[in-house]
């Protein structure tokens, strides 16, 4: 079993003025993750060591970190991909509670903002509605969204303005203006069309680098820019 | 932050299409700079010699012309627009919301004025 220099970002709101770098160095399987070497760290050197976790095989989002400077699933990340050293901070722009967990309260606020369910007012039918492949295509790419924030946060827009929707909350909305079934898409073109809606996308393309799905998302904010200037 | 974006979400905005106005703005500003620009640098560098071209030059020669007098307000309102919606831009991302109102309305005023200068000057100056 070899071994990585792992460093956390740490900092804990009753005993620290700050956040503080703290490094381990860890024994760790070549097959190992990143969450793997964190959860080791916690068993081997401090119980204290703070992070979320759950599914542990890249769908919750739960464990969405900055790993060596990128914003990443710490359960898709391998050892082996890093390297011998590792730094392991929390997600960037977004209050940090303890240690590597961060207030994501005001991330799902703007998410619950953009009316992120199916609304369809006539009754359902048969059972189901019904749509085209071509129809399900349209929305496709943006229904992978597992709500990590690792593109909102990793965003500079964001970064500069908090009050920025966010990638994630325009994705979200997305997936559900360009389905067929759906009957609220002016009322969420109207919601995003503000000076902190879609139009303080920059094109960075951060987010595209950030996603752990490998959602296109600045294809998805400019479609929905396009369809709030296409609106009557 | 926290105390904007409540659990229920952030207020809902209220409808304007004055930022996707902005947005095809800067767009078709930096079209027409692409246009404009390159052929104001052909006119200067290629069409005329840059050694004749004195300011006395420009008002007795070029701007004789009503269509490139016409084409350098455009130029110059051209300009204008992209880099004060640019400048825009900047503001919005950089000032705290309780300082921006006030620099966007010293922008919007620096904009104005140089508006009315320019087209005073391009609609006024005399010619020989």
């Amino acid at each position: 079993m070899s071994s990585v220099e792992l460093k956390i970002q740490r900092f804990d709101p009753e005993r620290d003025a700050a956040p503080h770098w703290v490094n381990y160095t860890v024994p760790v399987e070549p097959m190992d993750r990143v969450l793997d070497v964190l959860t080791r760290a916690k068993e081997l050197f401090d119980g204290s060591i703070t992070f979320r976790r759950s599914c542990a095989h890249g769908v919750c989002g739960s464990d969405a970190l900055m790993i060596n400077g990128r914003n990443r699933l710490a359960c898709k990340v391998r050892v082996e991909q890093l390297g011998k050293s590792i730094s392991v901070a929390p997600l960037p722009g977004l209050p940090v509670i303890k240690d590597l967990v961060v207030d994501m309260d005001a991330f799902f606020g703007k998410y619950r903002s953009v009316l992120p369910f199916l609304v369809a007012e006539e009754p359902a039918g048969e059972g189901e509605r019904h749509q085209t492949q071509e129809q399900r295509d349209r929305y496709d790419d943006t229904t992978k969204c597992i709500l990590c924030a690792a593109c909102t946060s990793s965003c500079p827009s964001f970064w500069a303005q908090p009050d920025y929707v966010g990638p994630a909350a325009i994705v979200n909305a997305h997936r559900f203006i360009f389905d067929s079934r759906d009957e609220a898409a002016d009322d969420r073109l109207e919601i995003l069309a503000d000076e902190d809606g879609v139009w303080r996308c920059r094109t960075t393309f951060n987010c595209v680098d950030a996603c752990p799905r490998g959602i296109n998302i600045t294809k998805a904010i400019l479609e929905v820019s396009s369809a709030i200037g296409s609106r009557r | 932050m926290s105390g904007r974006y409540s659990r229920s979400g952030r207020p809902r905005p209220v409808g304007s299409r004055v930022d996707l106005y902005v947005w095809y703005a800067v767009r078709i500003s930096s079209l027409a700079l692409f246009v404009l620009a390159l052929a104001h640098f052909a006119m200067t560098h290629f069409v005329y010699d840059p050694a004749d071209q004195s300011a006395e030059w420009v008002r007795q020669m070029r701007w004789s012309s009503v269509t490139l007098r016409a084409l350098d307000w455009g130029m110059l309102m051209a300009v204008l627009v992209h880099g004060f919606l640019g400048m825009r831009t900047v503001l919005q991302d950089y000032v705290p919301s309780r300082l921006r109102r006030v620099a966007l309305g010293i922008l919007y005023a620096l904009a104005l004025a140089l508006f009315v200068l320019g087209t005073q000057v391009v609609l006024t100056l005399k010619i020989g």
